[in-house]
């Protein structure tokens, strides 16, 4: 088992003919993921690097019927191709794009939220992420797939190469990973941290989960408080940015503290009051997740408040 | 990005939302000949004027920055007193920042200060509105000390911000219900405003209830988000480069993500969550981060070339750590830009690399015979323990 994807899992690439998706398509296609074919406008009909390429996400979901749209479409565009996925019915959408502007993405997340209250399935990974691996089965974005390594703890994260420094260090330590969801380094995203630990709560093969957050917003805050009260998993966390100013973008349009609020010092005080294992060094996340699993009792007991 | 007041109120006249008339200059003389002139603002019976030091930075008034006028003759004397002049705030640090316009402006009548403020909520993810009653305070002392005086709603982008969300923060204010309907109006306007030109933050402190029954917003404060510039022409043309630090604007033109910070440890790496996790490991060693740099996911020798230049453009830097992960960028690339460009810039400090993934021991090994005065390492902790302490040797 792992979350959300795995071998049998089928996938187009909204912008494949587009260098970046051109080359992540490719990639993902010689991973093992079944990457049937793409959309760009205008160039249906045509092949592309052996994909069939259709018009309109309609017309792919017409044709060959995917579970997942992997959206490389340049920022300007890349909210209206999420909601073309969306109105097309593909269940999950994963937006790689970086620097879409936060209102569009306001917009686009109160239409998802409106189908999925009236009973569609519809879930976006992203904006601004590197997607979502569940190593051996399918990689969907654009990590490197050889660091990974198929096993017990699934991670959720904020960020791209910190993400991959905390999976090299499990992969090293032969615990591997069930499902790495990248959920993106933007303000307005789809899923969230809480959303990825109820997933990981339910699959039996996720034994721990590694949750790197970042200076910025409440969501790991959100996420804590959940965990507490539902999950049996124990979950180690990270928070990056202890060193970073006040009222400066680190980068991420989502890192900024801002009105005092989300600093990371009061982040990992809020997550170890809600029994969160924090580490302030990523060098040693793999560490702590082998010595927790290395405890015979390191079931958690959900307390309701 | 952020715009001056002035420019905010500008902006903020061109949607319908009052603000006192005023003028901005750049010198004694200029304000000397308008008042001579009578021009504009002068030419009335207006005994009180306020004259604003023009700063990107909160917290003018208790540094210094804002004079009141009693008549139009203190004017150029309070203008040459503020321009040239650096302001330190709360929101300066402590290298402040250099006054290079001055704001004049009508003074009003308050009967009544308000606090009203637009903002982009991630936990709502909708346009959140924040009212109170306390206006002329800062916010985040009242919501620590009398939380219930602020009223926080979220505007549903499906519906809009209607008129009962207008008449819902008008009446938690305690307007007199004859200004409900403007109050709304400006709500609304503010909104559109926001909107069009795809804010952050647009914040009123204070919003005044004049003598005559008006509303007018004495202060604008507005900021946009940066991943919109592309379709917003003419806020972009209101950005003051002066008031951005040089070396994060060279680094914004080779797409490079820079954030100066104070300390003396430089670093460079590819990834904002891992960038921002190399300066918090920097600081668990024993040192002190002196920026914040993205590399990105394409660096070539020229970027990691004019990433070098931009560090060593910081005199407080006295060492450098370059931690890549490599991913889809492969370690044996970096390793070769790392050695063109360490030849080229002259490096006088010293220099710890850190490679980890894709083809990292190829690029260690290149590393290591490059001849290059640097130290190698393979984890992340080691390589921080290994710059700090060679800064402090070098010391």
């Amino acid at each position: 088992m792992s979350i959300l994807v795995d071998r049998s899992t089928r996938v187009i690439v909204q912008g494949i003919t587009g260098k970046e998706g051109s080359y992540h398509a490719t990639a993902c296609r010689e991973y093992g993921t079944r990457v049937l074919g793409g959309v760009t406008p205008g160039k249906g009909g045509t092949v592309h690097e052996g994909f069939p390429v259709w018009d309109s996400v309609r017309d792919a979901v017409d044709a060959v019927h995917p579970d997942v749209s992997l959206i490389f479409v340049p920022p300007a565009f890349a909210a209206d191709a999420i909601l073309e996925a969306a109105d097309a019915g593909v269940e999950l959408i994963v937006c790689i794009t970086e620097g879409i502007p936060v209102q569009d993405m306001m917009r686009v997340r109160r239409i998802l939220d409106i189908r999925n209250e009236e009973g569609e399935t519809v879930r976006l990974i992203g904006p601004n992420c590197p997607g979502i691996i569940t190593p051996d089965g399918a990689k969907i974005g654009i990590m490197p797939g050889y660091i990974h390594k198929r096993g017990k703890v699934g991670v959720v994260s904020r960020s791209g190469t910190l993400t991959y420094e905390a999976v090299w260090q499990l992969t090293q330590l032969g615990l591997g990973e069930s499902t790495c969801v990248g959920i993106g380094g933007d303000p307005v995203r789809g899923l969230n941290f809480l959303d990825v630990l109820a997933l990981f709560e339910k699959d039996p093969e996720t034994e721990a989960i590694v949750m790197i957050g970042e200076i910025g917003g409440d969501d790991e805050e959100r996420a804590a408080a959940f965990a507490r009260a539902h999950m049996t998993k124990p979950v180690i966390g990270f928070i990056a940015g202890l060193t970073a100013p006040p009222g400066r973008r680190m980068g991420h349009a989502g890192a900024i503290v801002s009105g005092g609020k989300g600093s990371a010092r009061d982040k990992m005080k809020a997550l170890e009051s809600y029994g969160i294992i924090v580490v302030d060094n990523p060098s040693i996340i793999g560490k702590t997740v082998a010595e927790t699993l290395s405890k015979g009792d390191y079931r958690r007991v959900p307390t309701c408040h | 990005m952020n715009i001056h007041e002035y420019q905010a109120k500008e902006l903020f006249r061109s949607y319908g939302v009052a603000v006192p008339s005023g003028v901005v200059v750049d010198s004694p003389e200029e304000a000397r000949r308008l008042i001579s002139e009578k021009a504009g603002i002068f030419s009335g019976s207006s005994a009180v004027y306020a004259v604003k030091a023009q700063i990107h930075a909160g917290g003018r008034g208790k540094a210094g920055g804002v004079k009141i006028a009693k008549s139009v003759s203190d004017i150029p004397g309070y203008v040459e007193a503020l321009l040239g002049k650096t302001l330190v705030t709360h929101q300066t640090g402590p290298e402040g920042r250099l006054v290079r316009k001055v704001w004049i402006e009508e003074g009003a009548q308050i009967a009544r200060e308000f606090y009203l403020s637009l903002v982009l909520d991630r936990s709502s993810r909708r346009i959140s509105i924040l009212a109170s009653t306390e206006g002329g305070m800062e916010i985040e002392e009242v919501s620590a000390a009398h939380p219930e005086k602020i009223l926080t709603l979220s505007v549903d982008p499906e519906m809009g911000c209607k008129s009962f969300v207008g008449r819902r923060v008008a009446s938690f204010l305690g307007l007199p219900i004859t200004l409900y309907g403007s109050f709304s109006t400006l709500l609304a306007n503010l909104y559109r405003f926001f909107l069009d030109t795809d804010c952050m933050m647009v914040e009123i402190n204070p919003l005044i209830q004049t003598g005559d029954g008006r509303l007018l917003a004495l202060d604008a404060k507005v900021s946009f988000d940066d991943n919109a510039l592309y379709r917003q022409e003419k806020v972009l043309a209101l950005r003051d480069l002066f008031e951005e630090n040089e070396l994060e604007i060279e680094a914004s033109k080779h797409r490079l993500n820079y954030v100066k910070l104070d300390g003396s440890i430089a670093c460079m790496v590819n990834g904002a969550g891992l960038a921002m996790a190399t300066m918090d490991v920097i600081a668990l060693a024993g040192g002190t981060p002196a920026n914040f740099l993205d590399v990105g996911g394409g660096a070539s020798k020229e970027t990691v070339e004019q990433a070098f230049r931009i560090l060593l453009g910081d005199p407080e830097v006295k060492g450098i750590f370059v931690n890549i992960f490599g991913g889809i960028v492969r370690c044996e690339r970096i390793a070769g830009g790392i050695i063109a460009a360490a030849k080229d810039v002259k490096l006088h400090v010293p220099l710890v690399v850190r490679l980890q993934g894709t083809n990292a021991k190829e690029g260690r090994e290149m590393l290591r015979e490059s001849g290059l005065d640097l130290q190698v390492a393979e984890e992340l902790f080691e390589g921080a323990q290994k710059i700090v302490q060679a800064v402090k040797g070098a010391k």
